[in-house]
């Protein structure tokens, strides 16, 4: 059997991170390999709405933290299909994690059965004056981002993680080292985050940047209710760009 | 309950226009759970919520003003416009708070039942809850330790036939949910939750038994919404997926709890009509009051996002 377990809204995952953490990632280390849990667990982004803080929540940087688990965050419609094949053929628990701020984009998808293989990044534009990485939602806004940074002269680089873990560290450095300049942004919480871990890469691989790092997340903040705060709250496509001018 | 239905009335046409947008999982037609449980409380006693508990929070005396002001997500709301609809907390009126994460909140309300116990304080407290929270597995580890410590805590479950969208029948096997406290040897209730004096006769007998030291309790209150599970009708803040028949809707506005009561009232003359208008036109001034503070009520600074992360 390969199960894959939804959840509509991954705040209500929680009521499940015993199973997942506890038992599903442990399972195959503590059994010495005689077991395994192949299991995709489906939790899905809905975030913005004036929703507040129990239905606005993205846990992938802490699933990631956790061994034993896979983490894989699509941003277009390809992926999603991909990532999910190749999530269920996957001989241990992953986590699939998407964004509702998605559901409305369109691409030509194929019928057949295809993977997007787990642990690779795709670089989604080439550019060699800076090297913005993102996953999931803002992995879409930075590719808008570049498209406008390139009509001022600005050449951005843009790596969609695709894989949260195991990370594509060789995607990220090998980008990083061309374009010594490196805007992370990310829509989960800055402390102990993606953005911290990838910053720690760049950091102990000693590639000598020209500025320093810069990351973009949600502050170390619940989600808001009102407007007025979500709007100071959450990442869009206006604040990549901003941040790449400044860096670039 | 009159008060709760003018509230949740006077929310749908804000909502159809785009003026409210944090998810209202609005109360009509549920008003006499929340009044006949309430009413046998005092100020000092606990109630924890839901999603849908703007009725809890009426019913509780929290000021009217606050709560629009929260759902309008506004700073001079019950809680300053960062909670918005699902979080609503008057606590100098021991409304402790409301959580939409289902069936999250009966572990709190076990606390400041626990919390009672220890002070010896009489204070009863109250979970409400829906029928799908009856699907998380915290209910039963608190049914078991209120029952094992005798708490002061009145598990009320407002059973309205359908968790989110999924009716009873598809979710659990028995559609009496009452008997899941049976095993814990608790004094249990399955009422009409559209009878607002069955409601508060059975609430009466409950806080008496947790004043006594004689706790848990556990209410089932038969009732139904009459509005969407989110926003007026689920296809302006809902996703169009209301799939409850016609006639069985129809079939319970028949049993709406305000004009049973109140047809109670006029047939047994204990309210003459005149009285009756009066109350009614007094909860219209006071919502109407409420949403134009509101209204006129500025959104947080965003220069202030921060300042309630901790204390």
């Amino acid at each position: 059997m390969r199960p894959v377990v939804v959840h509509p809204r991954v705040d209500f995952m929680l009521y499940a991170i015993d199973p997942i953490i506890n038992e599903a990632a442990n399972w195959h280390y503590m059994s010495g390999g005689s077991g395994n849990a192949p299991v995709v667990v489906w939790g899905i982004i809905n975030r913005g709405g004036e929703q507040a803080a129990q239905h606005s929540q993205s846990f992938h940087a802490m699933f990631a933290h956790i061994p034993g688990l896979k983490v894989v965050m699509p941003a277009t419609p390809y992926d999603a299909k991909g990532l999910m094949v190749a999530a269920i053929k996957d001989h241990n628990p992953v986590v699939f994690m998407d964004d509702r701020w998605l559901y409305r984009d369109e691409a030509v998808v194929p019928e057949k059965i295809y993977e997007v293989p787990i642990g690779k990044a795709a670089i989604r534009r080439k550019g060699s004056d800076l090297t913005i990485v993102a996953c999931s939602y803002l992995a879409r806004e930075a590719v808008k981002a570049a498209d406008e940074l390139k009509k001022g002269g600005i050449a951005a680089e843009v790596i969609d993680l695709r894989t949260i873990k195991p990370l594509d560290t060789a995607a990220i450095l090998r980008s990083v080292r061309k374009t010594g300049r490196l805007l992370i942004a990310d829509g989960g919480w800055r402390s102990f985050g993606i953005s911290a871990e990838i910053a720690a890469i760049v950091a102990e691989a000693g590639v000598r940047l020209k500025k320093p790092l810069v990351r973009l997340t949600l502050p170390d903040c619940p989600a808001p209710a009102s407007i007025s705060l979500e709007k100071a709250y959450y990442l869009h496509c206006a604040d990549i760009i901003n941040a790449a001018r400044r860096l670039a | 309950m009159h008060r709760i239905r003018e509230c949740e009335e006077s929310l749908v046409e804000p909502i159809a226009k785009g003026e409210i947008r944090t998810p209202c999982h609005l109360y009509t037609g549920q008003e006499a759970v929340a009044a006949g449980v309430i009413s046998c409380f005092t100020d000092k006693d606990y109630v924890f919520g839901t999603h849908r508990s703007h009725g809890h929070y009426v019913a509780k005396g929290g000021s009217l003003r606050r709560m629009m002001a929260e759902i309008f997500c506004r700073e001079a709301g019950c809680a300053k416009g960062r909670g918005g609809s699902m979080h609503l907390v008057a606590p100098e009126k021991g409304m402790l708070g409301a959580a939409p994460i289902v069936g999250g909140t009966i572990s709190l309300a076990l606390g400041a039942a626990l919390a009672a116990h220890i002070r010896g304080d009489k204070r009863v407290a109250a979970a409400f809850f829906g029928d799908g929270a009856t699907g998380e597995g915290g209910i039963y580890e608190s049914l078991n330790f209120a029952s094992l410590l005798k708490l002061p805590l009145i598990f009320v479950c407002e059973n309205n036939l359908y968790a989110t969208h999924m009716p009873i029948r598809e979710c659990r096997n028995s559609e009496n949910i009452s008997r899941i406290a049976e095993p814990f040897c608790i004094k249990t209730w399955r009422i009409d939750g559209n009878d607002v004096l069955k409601v508060h006769e059975a609430a009466k007998e409950a806080v008496a038994l947790c004043r006594s030291g004689k706790g848990p309790a556990f209410i089932e209150c038969l009732t139904y919404r009459f509005r969407g599970h989110v926003g007026p009708d689920d296809a302006i803040q809902g996703l169009h997926t209301d799939i409850r028949p016609p006639a069985e809707l129809k079939r319970w506005l028949k049993k709406d709890p305000i004009t049973r009561f109140e047809h109670y009232l006029s047939s047994k003359k204990l309210l003459p009509p005149t009285a009756l208008n009066a109350l009614k036109y007094q909860a219209a001034s006071e919502v109407a009051d409420a949403v134009a503070f509101a209204r006129r009520s500025p959104r947080p600074n965003p220069s202030h996002l921060e300042k309630y992360v901790t204390k």
